[in-house]
């Protein structure tokens, strides 16, 4: 199945969603990659805000390439998302609904996203150039020295992206390549 | 002796950098293509597609392959007879600077592993030079990302573990790296010298052409047997599920100690990138 979503989403929006349909994702999306996580545990540690507002939202581990003049974005593919495992499940439980990246997650994010009724979403590593098209407007809204590392928030038009996590515990990791094997 | 300019040098980093991001060799665009037509699981075969698909895009919009530009390692073979007229390693690392700021390409290096900071300009490269015969310098620029870098192991097996034991390791290498480095891989795979050594045989075996096997038959055919049995892990493109988990591999080989059989596998991506010019 195919599903149009639009930021910022909700547990209803997502629960009909299995691991192996597709996405379009248009709306403010927050990209956030290893240094940005670890300044956001440092926010709530200190009780302090964090960059943007996390209920519903969410968030794209990518750092692009500088863009041209005149150009929105550079290459915007995903980061392997493994390194945020030891961050995501306390972002997820303040809200965050979605996360966007490559590569297989823990456990512990697994029930994270079971527990909130979240999903994980897959964009095509190695893509960025592909995945740029779906860029319509970016801002860099904190720590400009991360460089690439910055946070920034996009604007999608229909994103295409697969959901690998699903709220019900469907991983597509597991079930893709088992389902090619019990076929061959 | 012939004389080479370091700012010959330079500019010749500078724009390898550039060409090496942006068109992928033709053997591993060959080689996506190839593996495209052969999947036979529908869903692989498309996302195959989307790949070679943004292979286009990235050429008609002018931008890099990838977002993550890679380090870039810098591999000179520098002939005996050729005098390099100025700061040898501070012309390729200038060529880096140089190449990424004026290509918008990603600067990916922090300057200290564990106190990180990056430099901003993807300096410095990771440099290795070869003497060899004639006045010639031959510089290939190989970018190389770290979601595939991160999947690398290596291993020092007993010689009891022969041929069997190396096709178990580099097997399941592939099989814990799954999704991570951006199926179909390509790997590069170093067996035999020191501990230091082999880690470059894996990372110099990236740098031959897909189509070319390993020039001992033996050899080549250990490399068709190890990507048949990569090819059944079932990974597939992404790791979606389907047969295209590896779209090639090489090995090289070094002479080594009576009591080790060091083997290391140096795992790199679809867009495996390189990019020569002889000066």
């Amino acid at each position: 199945m195919q599903y149009k979503l639009r930021t910022p989403v909700t547990r209803e929006d997502l629960a009909p969603l299995r691991a192996g349909d597709t996405v379009l994702l248009s709306g403010t999306v927050y990209t956030a990659r290893d240094a940005a996580h670890q300044r956001m545990m440092e926010l709530l540690d200190a009780k302090k805000p964090l960059p943007f507002p996390v209920e519903g939202s969410a968030v794209y581990y990518v750092g692009p390439t500088p863009e041209r003049p005149g150009e929105v974005i550079g290459s915007a593919g995903p980061t392997t998302s493994g390194r945020m495992d030891a961050y995501s499940p306390r972002l997820l439980d303040l809200g965050q609904r979605v996360m966007i990246g490559k590569g297989a997650r823990n456990q512990a994010v697994k029930d994270a996203v079971v527990r909130n009724g979240a999903v994980y979403l897959a964009a095509l590593g190695g893509a960025g150039a592909l995945a740029a098209r779906s860029v319509k407007a970016l801002k860099i809204i904190c720590w400009e020295d991360l460089g690439c590392e910055a946070v920034r928030e996009l604007e999608v038009e229909n994103f295409p992206l697969t959901v690998i996590l699903d709220a019900h515990g469907g991983d597509l990791y597991e079930s893709g390549p088992a389902d090619y094997l019990a076929h061959t | 002796m012939r004389t080479i300019p370091a700012a010959a040098l330079t500019e010749t980093v500078a724009r390898l950098c550039v060409r090496a991001n942006t068109q992928l060799p033709p053997d591993v665009s060959a080689a996506l293509s190839a593996a495209r037509r052969s999947e036979p699981w529908p869903l692989a075969q498309e996302t195959l597609g989307l790949l070679e698909d943004n292979l286009e895009a990235a050429a008609a919009q002018n931008l890099p392959i990838c977002q993550d530009t890679g380090m870039a390692c810098v591999f000179v073979e520098l002939g005996q007879e050729a005098y390099i007229d100025g700061a040898f390693e501070e012309a390729i690392h200038e060529g880096v600077r140089k190449g990424y700021g004026e290509g918008f390409l990603r600067k990916s290096i922090v300057a200290d592993p564990l106190r990180r900071g990056n430099t901003g300009d993807n300096t410095p490269a990771a440099i290795t030079v070869h003497l060899v015969p004639g006045d010639r310098c031959t510089v290939t620029v190989a970018p190389k990302g770290f979601g595939s870098e991160n999947m690398s192991r290596l291993a020092m097996l007993k010689p009891a573990d022969g041929v069997e034991g190396v096709k178990r390791f580099v097997v399941e290498t592939l099989r814990q790296a799954g999704s991570n480095p951006c199926p179909p891989t390509v790997l590069g795979i170093g067996i035999g010298g020191s501990f230091d050594k082999v880690a470059y045989l894996a990372k110099k075996a990236l740098l031959r052409p897909l189509d070319q096997p390993h020039a001992d038959s033996f050899y080549a055919d250990l490399e068709r047997e190890l990507l048949e049995e990569i090819n059944a892990l079932g990974i597939g493109p992404q790791g979606f599920g389907g047969r295209t988990t590896c779209l090639g591999l090489a090995i090289e080989t070094a002479p080594t100690h009576v009591a080790g059989l060091p083997v290391a596998v140096n795992v790199s991506c679809h867009v495996t990138r390189r990019a020569t010019e002889v000066l």
